[in-house]
């Protein structure tokens, strides 16, 4: 046997060891977090680094949105921070949308992990905050000022020790200080366990740095991609969607080119940014397209710097896809989480049996604010943000998933948790009978939820809803999802964005999105469809 | 004398122990699913004629089954149906609204075991303080039993928003359902599992449905078998929480008995620690699939109430039914000597969770098998001495595990077998370090200051490579390590284990509220105990589940004994705090403590349970100063270490060859019946008195 032979199990272990660690990093923070939207349903991220700022692992968690926007913020780091002045203890934080993961309310820490004196990795987390200040959690702002605080590129430890001013800062911009101040403390923990674990791994190998499996882990990775890119035909395939959007319709457009086993995304011809906090950060609008990818060419293969390589992606300056400071963006994921959508009806084109139809994509999370009897450390408002799906879309050889999210990976929340710590209640949470697109495989169900006051107050209720008016499209013969709806029962139809109220005693009536059909349903498997029948999921006459 | 005889009927293999005094016999046969009482009934036989004894002469008989589990992955179980509140009729569909794979475009979610159609609303709601909004629709009720009869179900769940906090429409239901048709066997939610979150809750107590009429059936029919054979002893049933309950209690709350085997296993492992004095063990079970790893802390395992069943990607969290019942808490992977390396798109070693099972089993089988396992990587590193293989019975075929490994594994990395071989080996040794390290930070806890007590055929063989991944300096092999989860039985005490929500905050604690709380379940608690237990000291442990409001993890922390006063609050605030800042690091100055569920257990120590088999208490780290004879070699093989990739000459030991007091120093192997102990270069053995093999590192 070979010294080489040694070699390529040593890598090869190592590897599966620093995916470990960011494993291991992300379990701290969620076992930690105080958001209850980390905690309950996983909007986190975590990752390691190499010196030149290169993500070498990063955990599998709910959040898409930031895959490689995530690593994209430590290249940002390290140009503000030069690492020849960075020290052992140092942590770095921002929110910036542009150079983190699209908003205020993802903070993003950094902190350089050393070895025998050396600087040798970075590591990085980002989690959302429940409140950064400003209008809340939705759509209605019209710059980012209005969205809450803003974070700089900032030092927040040195040496170990916290910034006290930085903390006050932020303590003092957020309705809810203590979380966000134990949220801040519960992200630098994770990367402190991060560099722990890598310490001891670097001492256990017997290796003073991370070069070596750097380049063994970012040159498997991309050739792995890459060779599943070179299966598919090259070309330019392209696709078109109308979403809702806030003040008026927008319209998404995408040229998918397959290339010398690179994939290249564009957004030239979408609408221009808006007024309303639906615009996306080109970084952000990476991050969902690369997801999209990821899941239908080459979905085995970890996201790192190498197979996050080969997908390009790029959309004109000042379109709603790339948003220009100062833009609103708070509710960027609505717009964002529909364009793995897109990445699927241009390689339906090529691999029309690895991609599914289009979807309800968009989270439909409800937020509301009001008055609470149930008051803790005094506060007498309370926040909520319950997350609920449509459905997704139907597969070639399956029907969608009902009630399920994707892209994001978030949980649903729980009615009974919803109501211990909200003074909301919920008189319905079922799925929505018909509202799945028929086809030879249908869409999956959506939802109908039902709510009023628990104790007879008016709640705000803060909409970001999409696919209202545009419903998520069959393929290939199949019929397009039923759109969501948002109305007082027996009453007033409600806008699907914006801050709204809901009076005392009326009962709020959510209808989420079906996915789309594929194929044509005369083509359906009779027994399938007296299933759907005997279920209710579709009426008979469907 | 008393004699006590251990039933565990796994997946494959049963396997029955009988003790009396310092003798064991033990016995493995295969598991006869289709007759399963029949199947102890001759296993029983056999194993009183190999001990020479009669039914009359058992005094004891402990027994656990993967019967309801089976019941739940092949979808047999009684036709069931869910009584539910109007408008949350799809709470066991809609689940945690997740994929439990993020790339994978094409998964499937488990169906749930009550179909859309069988899912029955009724008007009734309570609120989360427990006050009636809605008070329940009895006419409602009344008007399901022709559909229940209709669609012939057999069993029902009632579980409704919030029951947890008031049971008494769930009760009413109940009532109703049992005076119209007194055959329907029902399980309320409220009894079954009674915390918070809807989904855990009413899919616990649909499962609990769903195996009832045939646990019961299988109960009571083991029950006259076991009359008419001769046996005139109590017959106790083992529950996933590691504890042993009375028949009856069992066909109260089937869904207690699943995976009663691997928390046998773990009571096994707890007496190996005790008698070792090692208050601080990881258990390492490994068998041909998986493998399943406990954290014993005070020699007590770690207790949960998170658990899955019916997982559709194997081993893969979030893709099975969740079960919120107190079990023994354990990670498992699918990592066994049975289970398959291959390359993935970046020429990664993966291995598992595809198993080779016995049929066709690793290539050095030769049954047909061309794919290689992580068995036949062991044959290739020298691990397993080939004329000992399963005590000479059976030839193997190591050219075949070269040729599948060279295949497979070798010539995409242009490596030789023998390379190939150490990385399948360090491939599943390193998944296994990482499940245990994970399992470990979750808890708090530092894996290296822990003892690994490995048992499962293919245990011995990765312990020691765990143990240095892991930072470990001490491994133990106990004797019949192959029978672990019986003998663990026999070491089980009687109790029973509750959790309840009730939510309180620390600031506004008042004991009133918790003291009644604790009454009514030690009540309940006291039933079940004393139905197994008739007499005899009982133990109390109860546990405060809390976290800072807002956070989703609740800690467990334990609650002082007896009558609480308003100064717990103060108690309960100070513990949790070193709780929390034990695993996080931190406290987390002014803010609001919680206490979400409070839990109670009770148990019954049987007399002898716990007390060694040769009722050796003098302690064992004794060892005797006399120098035993140096044990008898029975040959020398090539042992190649995983690290330097190098060939050494080793020598081969059996086990029952080696006696008390002897050291010696690795690299070596001790074969028996159905194992081999891997002692590589760095550790020494030695032997126990108890007969455990101690395998420790130099320092």
């Amino acid at each position: 046997m070979t010294d080489g032979s040694l070699d390529e199990i040593r890598s090869q272990i190592l590897w599966n060891r620093l995916i470990a660690v960011v494993e291991d990093q992300a379990t701290v923070l969620l076992r930690t977090a105080f958001s209850p939207i980390v905690r309950e349903c996983g909007d986190l991220s975590t990752g390691v680094f190499d010196v030149s700022g290169r993500m070498l692992a990063q955990a599998v968690t709910g959040t898409p949105g930031h895959v490689n926007s995530m690593a994209a913020a430590v290249g940002h780091f390290l140009n503000h921070f030069p690492p020849e002045t960075m020290e052992e203890g140092d942590i770095f934080i921002t929110n910036d949308p542009w150079m983190g993961t699209g908003h205020l309310n993802d903070f993003t820490l950094c902190t350089p992990c050393f070895f025998q004196g050396q600087l040798v990795a970075y590591f990085a987390c980002t989690s959302h905050i429940t409140d950064v200040g400003g209008l809340g959690t939705g759509p209605d702002g019209t710059d980012l000022h209005m969205e809450g605080l803003s974070i700089p590129m900032l030092k927040l430890a040195s040496r170990g020790k916290m910034d006290s001013t930085a903390l006050a800062f932020i303590r003092a911009n957020t309705r809810q200080p203590v979380e966000t101040e134990g949220d801040v403390y519960s992200l630098a923990a994770c990367n402190d366990v991060g560099c722990e674990r890598l310490q001891a791994t670097l001492a256990e190998f017997g290796i003073d740095n991370l070069e070596g499996i750097a380049a063994f882990v970012l040159s498997r990775s991309e050739a792995a991609v890459e060779s599943a890119i070179k299966e598919l035909p090259e070309g330019t395939w392209r696709y078109a969607m109308t979403v809702d959007g806030y003040e008026e319709p927008i319209t998404l457009n995408a040229a998918l080119q397959v290339a010398g086993g690179r994939v290249n995304v564009d957004y030239f011809g979408t609408s221009e940014q808006q007024r309303r906090a639906i615009n996306v950060p080109e970084i952000y609008t990476a991050a969902y397209t690369s997801f999209g990818l990821a899941c239908a060419i080459a979905p085995e293969v970890p996201n790192n710097a190498g197979s996050l390589g080969c997908y390009r992606v790029s959309a004109p300056v000042g379109t709603v896809l790339n948003a220009r400071y100062p833009a609103a963006v708070n509710s960027r994921h609505i717009i964002g989480q529909i364009l793995p959508d897109m990445v699927f009806g241009c390689l339906a084109q090529i691999i029309p049996d690895r991609v599914p139809a289009e979807g309800a994509s968009c989270l439909w999370n409800l937020t509301f604010r009001g008055n609470t009897d149930r008051a803790v450390n005094d506060a007498k408002l309370f926040t909520i943000t319950a997350v609920t799906n449509g459905g997704t879309g139907a597969r070639p050889q399956k029907d969608g998933l009902s009630a399920t999210a994707y892209p994001s990976g978030v949980r649903g929340t729980p009615v009974e948790i919803n109501e211990s710590v909200a003074p909301l209640l919920f008189h319905r949470k079922e799925l929505r009978a018909g509202s799945a697109g028929a086809g030879r495989t249908r869409g999956g169900l959506g939802q109908v939820i039902e709510i009023e006051s628990a104790i007879g107050a008016d709640v705000e209720m803060l909409a970001a809803f999409d696919r209202v008016k545009f419903p998520a499209r069959g393929r290939d013969g199949g019929k397009h999802g039923a759109p969501g709806r948002v109305f007082i029962a027996g009453g007033r139809e409600l806008q699907p964005k914006g801050t709204q109220t809901v009076k005392a005693g009326e009962k709020l009536v959510i209808f989420t999105p079906g996915g789309g059909g594929l194929g044509p349903p005369s083509e359906r498997d009779p027994a399938a469809h007296s299933d759907d029948v005997a279920a209710g999921y579709v009426a008979n006459g469907d | 004398m008393t004699a006590a005889i251990a039933v565990d009927i796994g997946g494959t293999f049963t396997d029955i122990v009988l003790e009396e005094g310092s003798r064991r016999v033990t016995i493995k046969t295969p598991t006869t699913p289709s007759a399963p009482a029949e199947g102890v009934m001759e296993g029983l036989s056999r194993v009183l004629g190999e001990a020479g004894l009669s039914a009359s002469d058992i005094t004891l008989l402990l027994h656990g089954t993967t019967l309801a589990t089976n019941a739940i992955l092949e979808r047999k179980g009684a036709v069931t149906a869910l009584v539910t509140t109007a408008g949350f009729r799809d709470v066991l569909e809609i689940g945690y609204e997740t994929r439990f794979d993020q790339y994978d475009l094409m998964i499937e979610k488990p169906a749930p075991l009550v179909p859309r159609p069988l899912r029955f609303a009724v008007e009734e709601r309570v609120d989360v303080y427990g006050n009636v909004r809605t008070p329940l629709s009895e006419a409602g009720v009344k008007t399901l039993v022709p559909q229940l009869e209709a669609a012939g179900v057999k069993s029902v769940a009632v579980a409704y928003l919030h029951g947890y906090a008031n049971d008494a429409h769930e009760q009413r239901t109940a009532e109703i359902l049992y005076d119209l048709c007194p055959d329907l066997s029902i399980s309320l939610a409220s009894k079954v599992s009674p915390e918070i979150r809807e989904y855990e809750r009413f899919t616990t107590a649909s499962a609990d449905a769903y195996v009832k009429p045939l646990m019961r059936r299988y109960l009571a029919d083991l029950d006259e078998r076991l009359h008419a054979a001769g046996f005139s002893c109590p017959t106790l049933m083992m529950t996933s929480g590691g504890g042993l309950c009375s028949l009856s209690s069992a066909a109260d709350m089937p869904i207690r008995l699943v995976e009663s085997g691997p928390a046998g296993g773990a009571i096994f492992a707890r007496t190996i620690a005790e008698d070792l004095d090692l208050p601080k063990t990881l258990s390492f079970d490994m068998g041909g699939t998986t493998a399943k790893i406990c954290l014993l802390s005070e020699f007590r395992p770690q207790m949960s109430r998170d658990f899955e069943v019916d997982r559709s990607e194997r081993y893969v969290k979030g893709s099975g039914l969740p079960l919120r019942i107190p079990v023994i808490e354990m990670v498992e992977i699918g990592a066994g000597g049975g289970s398959i390396a291959k390359l993935d798109a970046m020429r990664r070693i993966q291995v598992g969770p595809d198993s080779a099972g016995a049929d066709p089993g690793p290539a050095a089988f030769g049954k047909g098998g061309t794919a290689p396992t992580v068995s036949d990587a062991d044959i290739v590193l020298g691990r397993v001495p080939l004329a000992h293989f399963a005590g000479g019975d059976f030839t193997l075929e190591p050219d075949r595990a070269v040729d599948a490994l060279e295949k497979t594994i070798g010539a995409p990395l242009a490596i030789d077998a023998t390379a190939a071989a150490i990385g399948v080996s360090e491939v599943v040794d390193e998944a296994m370090a990482s499940a245990a390290r994970r399992h470990t930070i979750e808890r708090g806890f530092d894996a290296s200051d822990h003892t690994l007590v490995a048992f499962g055929g293919a245990a011995p063989l990765h312990a020691c490579r765990l143990a240095q991944k892991l930072g470990i300096a001490r491994v133990v092999v106990p004797p019949d390590a192959g029978v672990g989860s019986a003998v663990g039985f026999l070491r089980a005490p009687i109790s029973f284990e509750q959790v309840k929500s009730l939510r309180v905050l620390i600031s506004a604690f008042e004991a009133e509220a918790v003291n009644e709380l604790f009454g009514h379940m030690r009540q309940d608690a006291l039933a079940v105990v004393r139905a197994g237990a008739p007499d005899g000291p009982l133990t109390e442990r109860r546990t405060a589940y809390m976290r800072y409001v807002g956070q989703g993890h609740e800690i467990p922390v334990p609650v002082t004994d007896g009558i609480l006063g308003d100064g717990e609050a103060q108690t309960l605030r100070t513990t949790y705090e070193a709780a929390y800042a034990r695993q996080f690091r931190r406290v987390i100055p002014n803010a609001e403590i919680e206490v979400l569920s409070w839990g109670l257990a009770l148990q019954a120590e049987r007399p002898g349970a716990s007390v060694g088999v040769d009722g050796n208490d003098e302690g064992d780290e004794a060892v005797s100063d006399a120098a035993a004879p140096a044990p008898k070699t029975l040959e020398t093989g090539i042992l190649i270490d995983p690290v330097s990739g190098k060939g050494r000459e080793v020598p081969l030991y059996q086990r029952e060859n080696l006696t008390e007091g002897s050291l010696l120093e690795g690299p070596l192997l001790v074969a028996e019946r159905q194992t081999t102990t891997n002692v590589p270069e760095g550790f020494f053995v030695r032997v126990a008195p108890s007969g455990a093999l101690i395998l420790e590192a130099q320092p």
